[in-house]
Formats: structure tokens, C-alpha cells, sequence
């Protein structure tokens, strides 16, 4: 279950041949590893990608009829093992991460899989989360491809050359024994456009086949001495074969390579910006007629030095347009061209930049100074400059940045405030924080956590602080980040250690931030799953002897236990499991509940939170403690009041989170939960009946009064 | 060189869309509405983590079949800064952040942006008033774009029981940069089958609207004031009149029936009086800021927050109202407020009478029996006779609320603060009026309240000092300004030492 259903893009996985298909890239890749003859497909959720496992997860039905199996991975690292079926036999495979994360924690299989070799065709897709709206280190996938020998396809940004470009991936992979990367970038992942379809294919040979007959070829073992042997093979047989194959198949393509002495290289993905910047320099148009030739990479590695010495020799100038560093092409290109003593300059990086993503503006820039150097009359039109008169920091003053925050009603939140009043009690805390929805909380309004280190490895990172010390050390994981290597690697580490520091657990039940895929932990019901694992168990199973659970809403809950973890004598870690279940995925389990209770008209109560704005001085400690989206400011209705004052807006889910923290923070009287009793009883008719009188009564006495004296 | 065609160009059309605003159904309404006027029609975003809380960048590219061949177009994926016709912003500080990156300019860019304000967490979590100025920004949106359309289509959503997507849309085929028919948009919206009515209703609202070319929207309204009913009140007002000046009337009438509502009419002819004291001290050349000034400062500390404040407004038939309203619960639905307080034993010994508030206050016994009983906040139903019963009687201690121990500490207080706008008016006019200005520091309640007060205090000492300093008013300005900013209070606590 995730966060969005993909009931209706499933559909569009039947599409036969000759049909259209309106989309997302990577509903395109989605549906041409269908159309492949794929025959297990594994992964883990992550953006850009996330898409491609949860059309997966909601496409059984599809997927079974075909005789495809799919997992959704418990980490990156299962999903690229998963890929040793293919080793042996002539099974395609497929998996899917976000780059370059998943690619670190899928390296070592990955390195054993491409050492072994593959019979059956294996393309591992990666999301690439580079450039802008990134939320990880800005690295390369390239460097996995070249340290353990994968091919890594970079298609142009068209529905049909993505799908294109899956198909011939498999074939490459099984013509070359090598694994394939196709790497998408996040606005390929995202871009609506239309997909020539075909029917989909069963595969071939089939995972019973295997069972019924198992195959060992013990030279596909990666112990010694075939791992010698397949160095050697990687180099003297996998490598020709895979050229020779993208040679023949033209993978790789020249457009207008007669149409002047200029050369530019470009990788696949970033074609149609490149185009677009050349038009806006006025050597290309909007068809894509360029005037001076293109070498477009949809094969980034390994490089075919035939083609590039064909498109090098006898121009005067080449162009490289490489995205990402260390610019590994650029060198490589720039060594072959030595080695053969090809005297043509090769610019790169030093016209465009070396770090950064490769947007229009800085390629139309690039390209300028390419031609100003080598065919000034190539460039018709003139650049556009910035209209004058723009004051960008008196704009700048009037634009506030939107951090990504915690959802309204978000379980998690509640226990950082509870962190905060800790503070104020022990004084400022070293906090580890994790991958995971949680991280928001190291920007506005908490500002807690010194560091984040990758997914799981929360407490781990902490190992250093987990000493003796009044102070214990504080750090935080989610339950995405438990199952996904937590366990061991935090949980494991910690207790054969014994550290001496709080380990929080933040259980919501869903890996949320990737778009709310089940784990193990998982509580609400599906059909399919029969484990519910408690993260409580798991944790006793570990040797942990320190244990509390807390319910997220109730802060006092939080603050009581962090208070004890603080100050106990117990030796090792302490855990404390905060217990909340996930609000969007909440939200989207009851909305269908309520609606239906609503229209059989039966008795409902529903909550909301709010804020009495005669009450409230407008200072906002609500605000800062609690940073709920749905709890915002409005104008000041005393026209004495300057300040504006706190208000609850509509979105409100009644989670009460506000409420709490207004109590335990001793904050402010203005808060108050309302019940809103719809299709109420008999008795709640008549009991309000005599309550309201009687209230009423006594309101009007004093109404009286004020009315006196009012204007 | 080729000949190349330079005029032909894909129509690119930016959207910055908050989280829930529907972004990318509006973007789909725009591709088959593209679509079905046979244009080639490409969308992408940038999500990443924008999916919680932030904002979304949608880029569109829209280009009409050609002749030539059959020759498609390539799109590109990301917009260029100076190159985009139409930005679409679902609320204005987007629109800014579209300027900021350059997407926005006048020789070419269409602008359509929902004026309402989605507060950023740094103008919400400030202790003050952290808001930035709407009206610069959308002025500077108008400056910068070719055409601008701007009105509150949040609003307008919200009237016409519609969402903000679809009063967007309307804009968009009214705004002409599409080459598209209104009946295309509409067909879209009602071929997807999906609340086809409710969106119908808000892109009509949108296009007549964005059609009207008058986005200003009404100034303030001028109230007339209504006749009192008593005439003492009357006598009140009358004084007013002929004895303020235009300048301060209006915040003085609005302070007079804050305080008849908080307590009674011997209290607001208190405030006058202690009014006409620092008027006499005020001239028409300083434009009266002082009174006016102070007029605001001392209504408000002259009510200040107790628990029977409190219990007051928490019992009123309007409250219940109001709640109603904004939790938006029908009249047949049955409403339970629950309020959430949490009173100190300070706030219990201040309701106390001021002797015996004061001894409760030192008794060590006294303190950890309210202690205990103070230890966790109190949820009461307000609506349930109970609840009620106990706060209403609470409020009805107002008429005792002059022998409050709350009550004399707070006139103590405000008296000494009169008397130092007093002393300092008569040298230095600007110090009188920053000095006036301070008691903005003292709101909220419990722990907030305390620091208010300190800070107001320790600002209060400085004033004393610094009073012959010709920079003093701007001292007392920046610090006053430094300590509302800081919640924590560090970083002007520095510089008050630096200054003393």
C-alpha cells in the first residue's frame, strides 16, 4: 500500500501492439521490461524511482497472468542479490533504486554479479537523484559502472527511447554476459508523453524451469581461481562483445555528422536540453535540425573508441557535454585520443562547469563560447539577458523559503517538541538523526540533529557518543530504516557494544517517506501479508534489555521515558519505541470508512482542533513547538493587537499534537479540541437539549450586561 | 549554416504549485486540453521531497502539429529564466520565487497568481509579527510580468465549494496566452469524470473573474461608529471627542470598549484619565504618536490576561458561535468544545485577593499542595454543564477582580511605566514614545509571560540610564526589536549587556 494507488496506470500495462500509451518515463520503463520477457523484478522504493515499485506492487493480477515474480526488496542490497538467478540461467531480471544511495548499499552484490557474469539479461534502472530538488549527495552511478564493469545506458528523455533503450538493454546484457545500469533522471522519471506500445511478453525460460533443474557451473563461483578468470573475461571477451553489439545496433547515434568540422559529444539524457540551448544560440531548431554534427551517447560506458575516433578525427573542435564529476568521459576520451595521437582539442568541463547540474542556461552559455572560439558564425541569435532593473535581494526579502516539514497530524512530530522540553531540563543533546520522513526535523521549526548518515545508520552513527556521560547521547531511526539494515547495523552493533546512549525508534508502519510502502512492521491489514512483525519483539530478539514503547501523541509519554532513559542505571542501550501510525496513510485507510459511516447516516464524531483568537496573544510558542502545516497565523481581529494571532485551518485532522504541546509546554489557554457529532443519538439530541438551555440562560444574564455598556 | 526557423517556438508555461493544491491535475487538464487541440503537449516536475509541505515545479511545453513532414518537436525539461510565457503560481510568494529565478519577465511573461497567503514556517514561528509585505511583492509581480492576473482564488474556491485547480484553469484560458477555446478546457473537465461539477463551477468563477481586469481588490471600509447604549458611555465618547484629537480617536474608542467589555465603567474612565496625563505632555507637531501610542499600550495592559479574563471569553455565547463557524459544523450537528488549560499555582494565587495570593505564594505547604494540583494540564468541557459551571463562575469574580493580587501587581507595574513615559516625555519625545512601545514585549502566558516581563524590565532599567543618550530612542528601538525576534533570548541578552 503506498501512497498513491496505481489502479488506473496498471491498466495501461495491458496495452498491445500498436496502441498508445499516455504517461510518465518511468511508466514507460515500467511497461518495456513487459514487453522484454522479464522474469522476476526486484527493487526498493526511493524518488525518483518510487513510482516504478508501486505500479509494480499494484499490478499482481498483470504480473502473475504473465508469469513474472516481484518483490518489493527489503533493501537494495536484497534486490541487487536477487539478481543471481541470472548467473545461471537464462532468466532476464530486473531491479530498481534511487541512485547513488541504493547503488552504495547494492555495491557489494552488485561487484559478485558482474565478477560471475550473467546468462540471462539483467538491467538494474536507477533513479538518479542529481540536480535540482535532490535530497542526497550530488555523486555519479558512472563510478559502479567502471570499478565493477556494468554498462550504463543513458537514454534521450522520449517515452520510445526509454522503452527503446530497456529492450535493447537485455540484449546487450545477454550478448556482452554483463549486467546493465540504465540510469533515469528525475525529470525523465517524471515526463508526461506518449509511448508506442507493444504486447507484452511471457518469459521465456521460466523461475520453475530453474527449480526443476537446477544448474551449477562451478566457474561462475566467485571464489579463486575463477575470479581470475573472470577479470580476464571481463576484459578479453565481455567488453568486444559489448561494442561490437552497441555498434551494430546503433545505440549510440551521429545526426548530421556532414554538416560542418565541429563535433559536440553528449550523453543521452541530456539531449534535449542541449538541442534547446543550441537553439537558443541559433544552431538548432525546435525539430531538432542541428548545424553542427552530434555524437549522442545513449551508451555512456563503456565508450565505443571506434565511433568516437570516427566522430574525433579530422574536426577541429570537440564539444563534450558531460553532466557530474569526476568528468570520467572526458578523460577517457582525452586518453584515447592520445593513444591514437588524434591532435583534435576536446573541450568539457572547461566551458561548461565542473559541479552542478547541466541546466539550459549554462550549456547555452558553454556552447557561446564554444563557437566564439571556433565558428563565430554559427551563433544567429542573441543571448537574453536578465531584464534590467530587477532587484533581486529586495525580492529575495519578500520570498521565505519552504523547508519540507513534517505533514499535518505526522506522528513524528510529536516527539520532537518532547525532545525539546528534555533539552530545557538537560541541557543541549548530541542527536544522530536518520533517513526518513524524521529528517525534516533538523530544519524549522526543531533544528535538531547534528548529523544524518545514511538510511539506518542512525544509531550507528552515534557509536562514537555512546560513552558514559550525564548527557547520554540521543539518536533516532524510523522503522523504514530499522528493516532496511537498522537492525543489524544499529540495533546489533549497540548491544554486543553495550552503548551507553537512547536509541528512538520511530515506528509509523510504513516506510513513509518513500511514499508508504509496507515493511515487516507493518499493522494494517492487506491481503497478502501474513507476517505483522512488532518492532518491540524484534528488538528483545536482538538481546536488547531496555525497552519502552510510547504512543507518539502523547507527549508526556515521550517526555516521562526519555526522562528515565536519561538518568537510569541500566548499562547498554536504552530503545524507546515511538508508536504512531503514519496520518497520509491514515487518512487514506478511514476517508473511505468515514464517508460510507456518513452516508448510511450513522453517528460519527469527528475532531478538530483550534484556536480561540480573543485568547490568543499572537507570540506563536505554539508555532515554533509544534510546526504543524495546519497551524498557521491570520490578521489579529483586535484592532488594539499588532502581532497576528495562531489559527487552525481546515486541514486539520484533529491529531491534537497542538493541544498537547500547548499542556506539556504550559503555553497558552488557547486551544480547544471541538466534536463535531454528526447523525448524533436520541440521547445526545436530548441531552444537548438541556445542557444548551441551561447555558444559554446563563450566557444571556451576562449578555445583558455587556449589551449595556456596548457600541 | 542551415537555414533555421527561428520564429517557430514552443508555448512554455511554468507552475509553481504548493503540496495539495493539485499541481499536477492541473497540469494534465493543460496537456489533454493541448492534446485535443492537436498540439504536441510535454510536462515534467520536480518533486523530490517538495511532496511534504513545499512547493512543486511543473514545466509545460505546448507546440501545435506541424506540416513539415511530420516532424516532432523536442521539448525541453526544465524552463530557462527569460523565456517563459505564462507562470502560474497557486499562491503569491511562489509568484516571487518564479521572479526570483528569472522566469518571470516583462517583454513576455503572463502572470497568474493566487494572492492568498500560505504562511512560510519562518513568518509563522516568529514571536512577533514576522510576515512579509504582500502588497510590496505583488507589486513587484506586476512590475516584472507583461500581464498580470492576481486575485484570491483560494478564496474564490472556497465560495463557489470548488478547489484552487480549477479556479486556476479558468484564469489560464482567460488569460489568452493558449490558443485554445474555452469550451476545449471545459470538455476536458467534464471528460474526466471526476467532481466534474464542483470544477466546472470553479473555472467559471476563475475565467470571469481573470476577465474582469480590475484585480484591486476594495480598501479598508470606513465604519461609522454606532450610538451607545447607556449614557454615561455616551458622556465617555463625548470626551473623546472634544477633548482628543483626530489622530488618536479611533484607537482611544477602540480601547474605551475593549475595557467597558473586560470590566466595567469605572475602569475605562480610569483609562482616560490616565490618558489625559500623558496628552497634555503630547503636540500637535510631534503628529501626537505618543498618545497614540501609549492609548494602544495601556488598553492592552490595562486588560490584561487573568484566569477570569480567561474564563470570560471561553464562556460566551459568540465563542460558541464563532467555534461552530470555524470548525464548520451545522447547526444539527451537536458540538463539544473541550479547552485545554493549564494553570500554574502563580495563576491560582493571583486570583486570589492580593494578601492572601502573596502568603500563598511563600508558604512552602501552599505551593506543593497547588503544585500537585497544577502538575498536569486540564482538559474542560466547556459545553458540559460541569465545565461550564466552573468557569462561569470563575469569570463572575471579574466585579473582585481590583483586589486581585494579579490585579495590584499589574497596576504597580503600569504606574511606574506612566511615570517613566512621563519623566522621559519631557526631554526626549522619541525615547517617551519607544518607552511606550516596550509593553508590546509582555503577552502570552505563563513561562512566555515571564520573559516578556523580564525582558520589559531589564529594558526599563536601561531606560533610566540612557536616558540623557541622544541614540536612546534607537537603542531602546533595536533592543526592543532584537528581543521580540529571539525566543531564547541569547542573542539580545548580549546585546543589552554590550549596551550597559
Amino acid at each position: 500500500m503506498a501512497e498513491r494507488s496505481f489502479a488506473k496506470e496498471v491498466q495501461l500495462l495491458k496495452l498491445g501492439q500498436g496502441e498508445e500509451l499516455h504517461g510518465e518515463g518511468i511508466l514507460a520503463v515500467t511497461k518495456a521490461l513487459l514487453q522484454s520477457g522479464v522474469a522476476y523484478i526486484g527493487g526498493y522504493q526511493g524518488s525518483p524511482i518510487s513510482h516504478l515499485i508501486d505500479v509494480f506492487a499494484d499490478a499482481e493480477e498483470i504480473l502473475q497472468a504473465l508469469g513474472v515474480h516481484f518483490e518489493q526488496s527489503a533493501n537494495e542490497a536484497a534486490a541487487a542479490a536477487m539478481l543471481a538467478a541470472s548467473i545461471n540461467y537464462p532468466l532476464r531480471g530486473a531491479v530498481a533504486w534511487k541512485s547513488t544511495v541504493g547503488t552504495n548499499v547494492a555495491s557489494d552484490a552488485l561487484a559478485n554479479i558482474a565478477s560471475a557474469g550473467v546468462k540471462g539479461g539483467v538491467l538494474i534502472i536507477v533513479g538518479e537523484d542529481y540536480g535540482e530538488g535532490a535530497s542526497i549527495m550530488q555523486e555519479r552511478s558512472h563510478a559502479f559502472a567502471m570499478k565493477s564493469q556494468l554498462w550504463l545506458l543513458d537514454p534521450k528523455p522520449h517515452l520510445d527511447d526509454i522503452a527503446h533503450m530497456v529492450e535493447q538493454g537485455f540484449a546487450l546484457s545477454e550478448a556482452s554476459s554483463t549486467p546493465v545500469m540504465l540510469q533515469m533522471r528525475v525529470r525523465a522519471c517524471h515526463v508526461h508523453g506518449v509511448l508506442k506500445t507493444k504486447d507484452n511478453v511471457p518469459p521465456a525460460f521460466t523461475l520453475s524451469e530453474a527449480l526443476d533443474a537446477p544448474q551449477r557451473q562451478v566457474d561462475r563461483i566467485i571464489l579463486p581461481p575463477y575470479n581470475y578468470q573472470h577479470e580476464r573475461e571481463k576484459i578479453e571477451q565481455r567488453w568486444p562483445a559489448a561494442t561490437t553489439f552497441i555498434r551494430e545496433n546503433r545505440l549510440n547515434q551521429f545526426i548530421n555528422a556532414d554538416k560542418g568540422d565541429l563535433g559536440i559529444i553528449v550523453m543521452g539524457g541530456l539531449f534535449n536540453t542541449l538541442n534547446r540551448a543550441m537553439e537558443h544560440a541559433g544552431c538548432s531548431d525546435i525539430y531538432g535540425n542541428t548545424g553542427i554534427p552530434l555524437y549522442v551517447m545513449q551508451v555512456v560506458y563503456p565508450l565505443v573508441d571506434e565511433e568516437i575516433i570516427a566522430f574525433c578525427r579530422d574536426r577541429r573542435a570537440i564539444l563534450l557535454v558531460e553532466e557530474g564529476q569526476p568528468d570520467f568521459i572526458e578523460q577517457s576520451i582525452h586518453t584515447l585520443l592520445r593513444r591514437r595521437d588524434i591532435q583534435t582539442p576536446l573541450h568539457g568541463k572547461d566551458m561548461f562547469s565542473m559541479a552542478g547540474e547541466y541546466t539550459c542556461e549554462l550549456m547555452e552559455k558553454g556552447i557561446r563560447v564554444f563557437l566564439e572560439k571556433y565558428q563565430p558564425d554559427a551563433i544567429t541569435r542573441k543571448p537574453i539577458a536578465r531584464p534590467a532593473g530587477i532587484d533581486d535581494t529586495a525580492i529575495a526579502a519578500l520570498v521565505p523559503q519552504r523547508p519540507s516539514g513534517l505533514c499535518t497530524g505526522c506522528p513524528e512530530r510529536p516527539f520532537f517538541p518532547a525532545l525539546k522540553l528534555i533539552e530545557k531540563e538537560f541541557g543541549r543533546l548530541q542527536v544522530s538523526m536518520d533517513i526518513g520522513c524524521h529528517s525534516f526535523a533538523t530544519a524549522a521549526p526543531f533544528n535538531i540533529g547534528n548529523t544524518i548518515i545514511g538510511y539506518g545508520l542512525g544509531p550507528a552513527s552515534a557509536s562514537a557518543h555512546m560513552v558514559p556521560h550525564q548527557k547520554r547521547a540521543v539518536s533516532i531511526m524510523g522503522d523504514g530504516g530499522f528493516w532496511h539494515n537498522g537492525l543489524t547495523t544499529g540495533i546489533g552493533n549497540a548491544v554486543e557494544n553495550e552503548h551507553d546512549g537512547i536509541i528512538v525508534v520511530i515506528d509509523n508502519g510504513y516506510s513513509a517517506a518513500t511514499g508508504g510502502q509496507w515493511i515487516p512492521s507493518s499493522k494494517a491489514d492487506a491481503k497478502r501479508r501474513q507476517y505483522r512483525v512488532s518492532i518491540v519483539e524484534a528488538l528483545s530478539g536482538a538481546g536488547v534489555k531496555w525497552i519502552r514503547k510510547v504512543r507518539s501523541y502523547h507527549i508526556d509519554e515521550s517526555l516521562d521515558a526519555l526522562r528515565e532513559a536519561m538518568t537510569t542505571r541500566h548499562k547498554g542501550p536504552k530503545l524507546i519505541v515511538v508508536d504512531g501510525e503514519c496520518q497520509l496513510n491514515r487518512q487514506r485507510r478511514i476517508k473511505p470508512q468515514i464517508k460510507e459511516r456518513l452516508k448510511q447516516k450513522k453517528r460519527y464524531v469527528r475532531e478538530r482542533f483550534g484556536v480561540d483568537e480573543d485568547t490568543c496573544t499572537g507570540d506563536h510558542s505554539c508555532i515554533r513547538l509544534s510546526g504543524c502545516p495546519s497551524l498557521t497565523i491570520r490578521e489579529n481581529p483586535d484592532p488594539l493587537r499588532q502581532d497576528p494571532v495562531a489559527t487552525v485551518v481546515n486541514s486539520c485532522v484533529g491529531c491534537g499534537v497542538c493541544g498537547e504541546v500547548a499542556h506539556a509546554a504550559v503555553l497558552c489557554p488557547s486551544f480547544y479540541r471541538a466534536d463535531i457529532i454528526y447523525h448524533p443519538s436520541l440521547f445526545d439530541k436530548m441531552a444537548a437539549a438541556i445542557r444548551n438551555t441551561l447555558i444559554s440562560l446563563l450566557q444571556n444574564s451576562r449578555e445583558r450586561r455587556r449589551e449595556k455598556y456596548s457600541f | 549554416m542551415a537555414a533555421l526557423n527561428e520564429q517557430e517556438e514552443a508555448i512554455k508555461i511554468a507552475v509553481l504549485a504548493m503540496g495539495g493544491q493539485g499541481g499536477a491535475v492541473l497540469c494534465n487538464w493543460i496537456i489533454q486540453t493541448a492534446e485535443r487541440c492537436h498540439c504536441y503537449a510535454q510536462s515534467t516536475s520536480v518533486p523530490g521531497v517538495a511532496q511534504r509541505t513545499g512547493a512543486t515545479i511543473y514545466y509545460i511545453e505546448i507546440f501545435p502539429h506541424s506540416n513539415r513532414n511530420d516532424s516532432k518537436p523536442m521539448l525541453a525539461l526544465m524552463p530557462v529564466p527569460g523565456r517563459v510565457d505564462m507562470v502560474v503560481a497557486g499562491e503569491l510568494v511562489e509568484s516571487g520565487r518564479a521572479i526570483l529565478r528569472g522566469l518571470v519577465t516583462p517583454e513576455r511573461t503572463t502572470t497568474i497568481v493566487s494572492t492568498h497567503r500560505d504562511y512560510a514556517i519562518a513568518e509563522k514561528s516568529s514571536p512577533g509579527d514576522g510576515r512579509i509585505d504582500s502588497d510590496q511583492l505583488l507589486e513587484q509581480a506586476e512590475k516584472h510580468s507583461k500581464v498580470l492576473i492576481g486575485f484570491d482564488m483560494a478564496r474564490l474556491a472556497e465560495e463557489n465549494d470548488s478547489v484552487i485547480s480549477s479556479v486556476l484553469l479558468g484564469s489560464i484560458a482567460a488569460a489568452g496566452v493558449l490558443p485554445f477555446e474555452k469550451t476545449a478546457f471545459e470538455a476536458v473537465i467534464t471528460d474526466s469524470g471526476i467532481a466534474v461539477e464542483a470544477n466546472l463551477k470553479g473555472f467559471n468563477a476563475g475565467y470571469r473573474q481573470a476577465r474582469q481586469h480590475d484585480f484591486k481588490e476594495e480598501g479598508l471600509e470606513k465604519t461609522d461608529r454606532p450610538k451607545a447604549n447607556n449614557t454615561q458611555v455616551t458622556t465617555l465618547l463625548a470626551r473623546v471627542d472634544s477633548s482628543y484629537p483626530s489622530e488618536c480617536r479611533t484607537i482611544v474608542v477602540h480601547a474605551l470598549r475593549k475595557l467597558l467589555d473586560y470590566q466595567d465603567l469605572p475602569y475605562a474612565q480610569d483609562y482616560l484619565a490616565h490618558l489625559d496625563t500623558v496628552l497634555t505632555r503630547d503636540t500637535a507637531e510631534k503628529g501626537y504618536r505618543l498618545t497614540t501610542t501609549v492609548a494602544r499600550y495601556l488598553a492592552l495592559w490595562m486588560s490584561y490576561e487573568d484566569s477570569i479574563r480567561i474564563a470570560d471569553l471561553k464562556t460566551r455565547s459568540s465563542r460558541f458561535a464563532r467555534v461552530r463557524k470555524e470548525v464548520q459544523s451545522d447547526d444539527d450537528q451537536i458540538l463539544r468544545i473541550h479547552d485545554y488549560l493549564h494553570p500554574r499555582p502563580e495563576e491560582i494565587c493571583d486570583t486570589l485577593p492580593a494578601a492572601l495570593g502573596s502568603w500563598c505564594l511563600k508558604n512552602r505547604f501552599c505551593r506543593r499542595v497547588l503544585g500537585h494540583f497544577c502538575k498536569n494540564g486540564k482538559k474542560i468541557t466547556t459545553t458540559r454543564l460541569s465545565g461550564f459551571l466552573l468557569l462561569y463562575s470563575l469569570a463572575g469574580l471579574r466585579r473582585f477582580r481590583r483586589m486581585t493580587l494579579r490585579h495590584k501587581v499589574e497596576m504597580t507595574a503600569l504606574r511606574q511605566w506612566l511615570v517613566t513615559i512621563d519623566t522621559v516625555a519631557m526631554d526626549n519625545y522619541a525615547l517617551a514614545v519607544e518607552v511606550a512601545e516596550c509593553q508590546r514585549l509582555v503577552k502570552g502566558y505563563g513561562e512566555t509571560h515571564k520573559r516578556g516581563m523580564n525582558n520589559f524590565n531589564t529594558l526599563m532599567q536601561m531606560v533610566d540610564k540612557l536616558c540623557a543618550d541622544n541614540n536612546a530612542a534607537d537603542t531602546i528601538r533595536e533592543l526592543r526589536e532584537a528581543a521580540l525576534a529571539d525566543e531564547t533570548g541569547g542573542e539580545w541578552q548580549q546585546q543589552s549587556n554590550n549596551t550597559s
